[in-house]
């Protein structure tokens, strides 16, 4: 039986369908695959979750997506964009689509900044690339898109480098990057990982505001159960490559049915119980 | 009730700023902080980024010396210790890192990374050594002929379990622990906490557990501290900080962690 999907119900089709997809790569010791067969929907509005540990081929999958595998990587199996096929288009019809219709958020902001590049310069990119704007209207857009993600004094911070920034404002300002060009999809590979606690409860609020707001698809990669739990409406859990299961995420954890999600929820410590480790 | 383990009085660590020259005001890590630990319990310190709970933790390590305040263990301040008595609180005091990639020596094999501590400390024979390596290797859940293998061809869990063979192998009172499982995936994490349990009663240690991680926190403390910019703005059972926090940060802390309603009940 399928389980109920509210985001699917009246929408045409995905914003993301990912068929049988696999991610190869040539090693001496033969072919080392670490994707393996997934199928997987992101409906418009929705926020999905994927879930694994580390090897899983949950970023795999999130960067296949994005066409940016590393070198050397052979995809097989289907992934479209709103229909659009995105296996076997070129490399420049597939640029002209990054950062437009389907943006990515890294997971280490600091890394993914140009240091000697204002944020401005950074975040108007989009425009600069796809649009073809003038500086003088990419800045007042960019100033719009750090006072949207809660940067406080754009005007000015515009004009900051990035080691000027806190943690939660690079991953703030990476975000606003991904937002520019409202595009259908955002992928977010664990764009809370290196953040603390208190940060991180912001960033998600924000993501869930970007969806309700501006009615953005989002795919969440995370290896953190809490982080599904609380952001994301549909979650599907990865294991060696595979997924494991996929459903609501309240069934998820109320009644998981994969035997690897049972041991993830079990393994996983929380603030509102404590279990038997002690003595 | 008896004297506590680990006694922290009134510590601060103000590390100085700007160069020579230049003198800034400096930078107060921890600020005023008294803590203590009785026998075989846990205490957890939990904050974010620049809190100051792992110069904290050093300093208890006598890795960094605090500007103000004493540090007693086992009734002595370390500080004050000299020779023989420096070497005897060492033994009494280990530590496990957060980092299993950087805490060994890459090109020692297990089996001397595990017998560095007890040649240094001058115990046992050669063949004795061999023999309390090899029971403690099968007590962290490992095969003892790990033994010959280099740290990088071990994953991150086993090399965790190594860093508690080693912290409890010269038989001490106390370990500390600093995020010993932020770097593992949740399956393997909850392995070794389990494991660090299991020790922890079986050789009868007292730990200070420091981790940003709260859930962590609630499951292997007795007793919690709160630390925010170098201060402790709340301590109590583990029990009570988590089913009612009295501090406004403790309770942002606990509201900002991302686990929703019906977790609760689970």
């Amino acid at each position: 039986m399928r389980e109920y999907r509210p985001h699917a119900q009246g929408a045409a089709r995905p914003a993301l369908a990912i068929r049988e997809l696999t991610v190869d790569f040539q090693r001496r010791s033969g072919l080392l695959r670490t994707v393996d067969k997934v199928s997987l929907d992101v409906w418009p509005k929705e926020i999905v979750g994927v879930i694994g540990e580390s090897g899983s081929g949950k970023t795999m999958t999130a960067l296949s997506a994005m066409r940016l595998l590393p070198h050397g990587a052979k995809i097989g199996g289907a992934i479209a964009l709103g229909g659009r096929d995105l296996v076997n288009i070129g490399e420049s019809e597939m640029r002209a689509l990054r950062g437009d219709r389907i943006a990515l958020i890294p997971q280490d902001a600091m890394q993914s900044l140009n240091p000697t590049m204002r944020v401005g310069r950074q975040v108007g990119e989009p425009y600069e690339f796809h649009r073809k704007q003038s500086y003088g209207a990419i800045w007042s857009k960019v100033v719009e898109l750090l006072r949207a993600v809660k940067i406080a004094d754009p005007e000015t911070r515009v004009r900051d480098y990035p080691h000027q920034f806190s943690g939660g404002m690079q991953q703030r300002a990476m975000i606003a990057m991904g937002l520019a060009l409202d595009p259908e999809l955002i992928i977010a590979d664990e764009p809370t990982t290196a953040l603390d606690v208190t940060v991180q409860a912001r960033i998600l609020k924000l993501l869930r505001d970007i969806r309700d707001e501006r009615g953005s698809a989002i795919l969440f990669i995370t290896h953190e159960l809490g982080i599904v739990a609380e952001l994301c409406d549909w979650v599907y859990v990865m294991k060696d490559g595979k997924v494991v299961e996929d459903g609501p995420v309240k069934r998820i954890f109320e009644a998981p049915k994969a035997d690897y999600t049972r041991m993830l929820l079990e393994a996983t410590p929380s603030i509102h119980r404590r279990k038997g480790a002690k003595r | 009730m008896s004297e506590p383990v680990v006694r922290i009085e009134n510590v601060s660590k103000v590390f100085r700023q700007g160069g020579l020259f230049n003198r800034a005001p400096g930078f107060k890590a921890v600020s005023n902080v008294s803590l203590s630990v009785a026998k075989n319990r846990t205490l957890g310190i939990v904050g974010e980024s620049g809190s100051g709970k792992s110069t904290l933790l050093r300093m208890v390590l006598r890795l960094i010396q605090p500007s103000e305040g004493r540090i007693l263990v086992n009734g002595a301040e370390i500080w004050s210790l000299r020779g023989g008595e420096l070497k005897a609180m060492r033994r009494q005091v280990q530590p496990i890192f957060q980092n299993p990639a950087s805490s060994f020596n890459p090109r020692q094999t297990i089996r001397a990374i595990l017998a560095a501590p007890l040649e240094v400390h001058g115990i046992g024979s050669a063949a004795e050594r061999r023999e309390r390596i090899t029971t403690l290797l099968r007590r962290v859940g490992l095969d003892p002929a790990i033994e010959n293998r280099l740290p990088h061809q071990l994953s991150g869990g086993q090399k965790q379990r190594i860093a508690i063979a080693r912290a409890v192998i010269l038989g001490p009172s106390v370990v500390l622990a600093d995020e010993p499982t932020s770097a593992l995936d949740v399956s393997v994490q909850a392995q070794v906490l389990k494991l660090f349990a299991d020790i922890k009663y079986d050789f009868g240690l007292t730990t200070i557990f420091v981790s940003h991680n709260l859930a962590v926190i609630r499951e292997v403390s007795d007793e919690v501290a709160v630390m925010r910019r170098g201060e402790v703005v709340e301590q109590g059972e583990a029990d009570r900080i988590f089913e009612d926090p009295q501090h406004d940060y403790t309770r942002e802390l606990l509201a900002a962690v991302p686990s929703p309603a019906f977790m609760a009940s689970a």
